[in-house]
C-alpha cells in the first residue's frame, strides 16, 4: 500500500426518484489496498460503485480518480458487474465476452483484432476457463460465467478493479479461485473493491473494509475497524461476530 | 416474370433486409413491442409531412416521421420513468393516442387525395413498380426501391460501423457506459434507425405489417444460433424468403401481398419451433426423455454397485427393488447392456468394469456438483449412441 489516494470521492449524494440512496459519501481509498464494502440489503453498496463509475448520475458530489475524473481514468478502471444484471441468454461465446474488456481501449468503431484476441485467450486461462472458450454463455455454470466477468476485467489490464458481489452464487473451488486472483492483483499493486455480502470471510479475504448504510459509517484497514461497535452501528442489530486472528 | 414482378420481389426483399437488421437487436434487447408502437404511431407523421410535401416518397416525409418513432420512444420512456405505470402499459398509452390523430387527420384533409388508411396499415406493394423515379428524363426504376435501398445502405452502414458497440451495449449495458461507450447514443441511433426504416417499409408492407418483418426473421433466427452475427444473417435470409414466397404465394391466391408474407414468416417461425436441432419443442421433449433414461440408468447402475447380494440384483427382481415398470426397466437394461456397462448371467446382473468406472465418476461429479463435466463423460462412454 502507498499514501497515494487512487479512488477519491467528496461529498457524493444520490437519490432514486427523489429519495437518497447515498448520502453525503466522502470516501478515500488508498491505492493497493484490497477493500470490501458491506452494509445490508438497501445500503447502496452497487450505487456507490455505480456512481463512482459514471454509470449513474448523483445530485450532488464529485469522485476522482487518481486526482482526475473519471471520463479522463476510464482506462484505468475496470468493473465487473453483478452477474444477474445480463442476460445470459444472449447468442455469444465466453471468449467474446471477454473479448468486450477490451473494446474501451479500441475507442468507437474500431474493431477488436489479433492482439485483442490473444489478451482475451490469456485471461480466460488466467481463470481456468480456457477450454470453455467456445461455449455459448447460457451452457456456463454460474461459477464459470462469474469467471468470465472476472477475465473480462482482467483483460483491461486496469489499475483499480471495482467488483459487485464476485462470490453470488459460486460454488466454493470458484470463490477461492476468484479470492486468490484478487489477492494476485493487489500484489501486483492494483486496487481491489468488491461489493461483499458474507461478513465472516472479510478478515480472510481483505485487507481494507467500508461500512455503509445510506451514510458511510466507517472506512480503515480491517485489522482496526472490523469490529462489533462498527458492524452494528451498520446493520442496527446488535451484532457479534468472533473475528479470528 | 414481368419486370413489375422482379420490382416487387426487389422491393419486398430489400424491405426485409432493412427491417431484419434493426429487428434483431430489438429482439435481443426484449424491445420487440417498440416497433410495433413505432409502427402505429409514424402515422401522424406521415400525414403531416404529406400535408407539407404532397409526396409520399419524399425524403422530407420520412424524417418527419421517423422522428415522430422517435418522439414515441421518448415518450413511453418518459412516462414509465414516474414509476406509475410499468413499460407494457406505458407503450399501450401513446401509439394508440398518437395513430388515432392520425387517422383523424387523414379523415379530415386527406380524403381527396391518394393517402387512404388501408394503404396506411397493410401497404400496396403491388402498385409500387407504378410510380417512377424519372432522373432528366431517364426511368431508372420504381421510387420505393431506391427509398428502401437508400435505407438499407444506411442502415447496413451504421451496421458494420458500429457492431461492436451495438452488440456491447445490448448484452451489458452497464460496462457499455462504464468502458464510454453512452448507452443513451446507442440506444436513440437504433430508435432512429428502426423508425427510419418502418417510414420506409410502410409504403410496402404497410405500417402494421412491418412489425412481422421486423420481429418474425429474428425470433426464427434466435432459435438456430447462439452466434449474434450468424442471427443477423439467418434473420435476413428468413425475411427474403418469406418476401420471395410469400409474394407467390399472394399470386397464386390473388390476394394481399402483405398479407401473404407475414403469413409466410409465420408458417417459418412455427416450423422452427418445432424442429430446431437445439431449442425446438421436439428437440426439447427428446432431450428430457433421454435425461429421464439417464437418470434412470444411473439409478441402476447405481444400486448394482451397492449391493452385492445376487438377491438384489436378479432380472426378475428388479422391478421390486427399485419399483419401476416393466418397460422402464427393460429400457434401462438394454441400454446398459447396449453401452456394456453390465452383464447377466443366470439372470444375475452384474456390473463391468466399465459399468463400474461410468458409476463411480458419475457419482464423483454429482457430488462435486460438477454438472457440466457429466455432458463430456457422456461423450466419453458413448451413452445414446450407435
Amino acid at each position: 500500500m502507498s499514501n497515494k489516494i487512487a479512488v477519491q470521492v467528496d461529498d457524493l449524494t444520490v437519490a432514486y426518484n427523489y429519495k437518497p440512496v447515498l448520502w453525503d459519501i466522502d470516501l478515500e481509498i488508498p491505492e493497493g489496498v484490497l477493500m470490501a464494502i458491506v452494509g445490508p440489503n438497501g445500503a447502496g453498496k452497487s450505487t456507490l460503485i455505480k456512481s463512482i463509475l459514471g454509470i449513474l448520475k448523483p445530485i450532488a458530489g464529485s469522485v476522482s480518480i487518481y486526482g482526475k475524473s473519471y471520463n479522463k481514468q476510464r482506462s484505468l478502471v475496470a468493473y465487473v458487474p453483478q452477474k444477474g444484471s445480463v442476460d445470459w441468454d444472449f447468442p455469444t461465446t465466453a471468449l467474446d465476452v471477454v473479448m468486450m474488456g477490451t473494446y474501451g481501449s479500441l475507442g468507437w468503431i474500431k474493431r477488436p483484432r489479433q492482439k485483442q484476441k490473444k489478451a482475451a485467450l490469456e485471461a480466460l486461462e488466467k481463470v481456468g476457463m480456457l477450454p470453455f472458450k467456445n461455449r455459448q454463455i447460457s451452457q456456463l455454470s454460474g461459477g464459470q460465467q462469474q469467471r468470465i466477468f472476472l477475465a473480462r476485467a482482467l483483460v483491461q489490464d486496469a489499475s483499480i478493479y471495482f467488483m459487485d458481489e464476485p462470490f453470488q452464487g459460486v460454488d466454493a473451488t470458484t470463490e477461492i479461485a476468484i479470492i486468490n486472483i484478487l489477492k494476485e492483483l493487489r500484489k501486483a499493486g492494483k486496487t481491489v473493491i468488491v461489493v461483499h455480502h458474507d461478513l465472516q470471510t472479510v478478515p480472510e479475504y481483505f485487507d481494507w473494509v467500508t461500512f455503509l448504510n445510506v451514510k458511510k459509517i466507517a472506512t480503515g484497514p480491517v485489522k482496526d475497524i472490523f469490529n462489533d461497535d462498527n458492524l452494528t452501528k451498520t446493520y442496527g442489530i446488535n451484532y457479534k461476530v468472533s473475528i479470528q486472528e | 416474370m414481368s419486370s413489375a414482378q422482379i420490382e416487387i420481389q426487389l422491393i419486398a426483399s430489400l424491405v426485409a433486409i432493412a427491417c431484419a437488421i434493426p429487428g434483431t437487436f430489438l429482439v435481443l434487447r426484449k424491445m420487440a413491442m417498440i416497433s410495433d408502437a413505432i409502427s402505429h404511431s409514424i402515422l401522424p407523421g406521415i400525414v403531416v409531412g404529406f400535408f407539407i410535401t404532397q409526396d409520399l416518397n419524399s425524403p422530407l416525409l420520412i424524417l418527419l416521421a421517423a422522428l415522430t418513432g422517435v418522439i414515441t420512444v421518448v415518450l413511453v420512456e418518459y412516462i414509465q420513468k414516474t414509476g406509475l405505470v410499468k413499460e407494457d402499459t406505458a407503450i399501450g398509452l401513446v401509439f394508440p393516442v398518437l395513430f388515432s390523430i392520425g387517422v383523424l387527420m387523414i379523415a379530415k384533409k386527406a380524403n381527396d387525395v391518394h393517402l387512404d388508411i388501408d394503404a396506411v396499415l397493410v401497404g400496396e406493394l403491388a402498385l409500387a413498380p407504378f410510380d417512377r423515379l424519372i432522373i432528366s428524363g431517364v426511368d431508372v426504376g420504381p421510387k420505393s426501391l431506391w427509398i428502401i435501398g437508400g435505407i438499407l445502405l444506411f442502415t447496413i452502414g451504421l451496421l458494420v460501423a458500429f457492431f461492436k458497440e451495438l452488440k456491447l451495449s445490448t448484452f451489458d449495458k452497464g460496462l457499455a457506459a462504464s468502458l464510454g461507450f453512452s448507452p443513451a447514443i446507442i440506444h436513440y441511433g437504433l430508435m432512429s434507425v428502426s423508425s427510419i426504416t418502418t417510414v420506409g417499409a410502410f409504403d410496402a408492407v404497410g405500417a402494421i405489417l412491418v412489425v412481422a418483418l421486423m420481429i418474425a426473421p429474428a425470433a426464427t433466427a434466435y432459435l438456430l444460433t447462439t452466434d449474434l452475427k450468424k442471427m443477423l444473417g439467418l434473420s435476413i435470409v428468413f425475411g427474403v424468403f418469406s418476401a420471395i414466397s410469400g409474394y407467390w404465394f399472394a399470386h397464386w391466391l390473388d390476394a394481399s401481398i402483405a398479407g401473404s408474407i407475414t403469413t409466410m414468416l409465420g408458417v417459418l417461425f412455427l416450423l422452427v419451433y418445432l424442429f430446431a436441432p437445439n431449442k425446438g419443442v421436439i428437440a426439447v421433449l427428446y432431450r428430457e426423455k433421454q435425461q429421464r433414461t439417464e437418470v434412470s440408468l444411473l439409478t441402476f447402475l447405481l444400486h448394482l454397485k451397492n449391493h452385492d447380494e445376487e438377491r438384489e440384483r436378479h432380472v426378475n427382481h428388479l422391478n421390486e427393488h427399485i419399483n419401476w415398470q416393466k418397460v422402464r426397466s427393460k429400457t434401462v437394461l438394454e441400454l446398459a447392456l447396449k453401452n456394456n456397462m453390465i452383464v447377466i448371467n443366470n439372470n444375475i446382473v452384474s456390473l463391468t468394469s466399465k459399468g463400474d468406472e461410468f458409476t463411480t465418476q458419475a457419482i464423483d461429479y454429482i457430488i462435486t456438483n460438477e454438472d457440466a463435466q457429466i455432458e463430456d463423460m457422456k461423450d466419453d462412454f458413448f451413452l445414446f449412441r450407435g
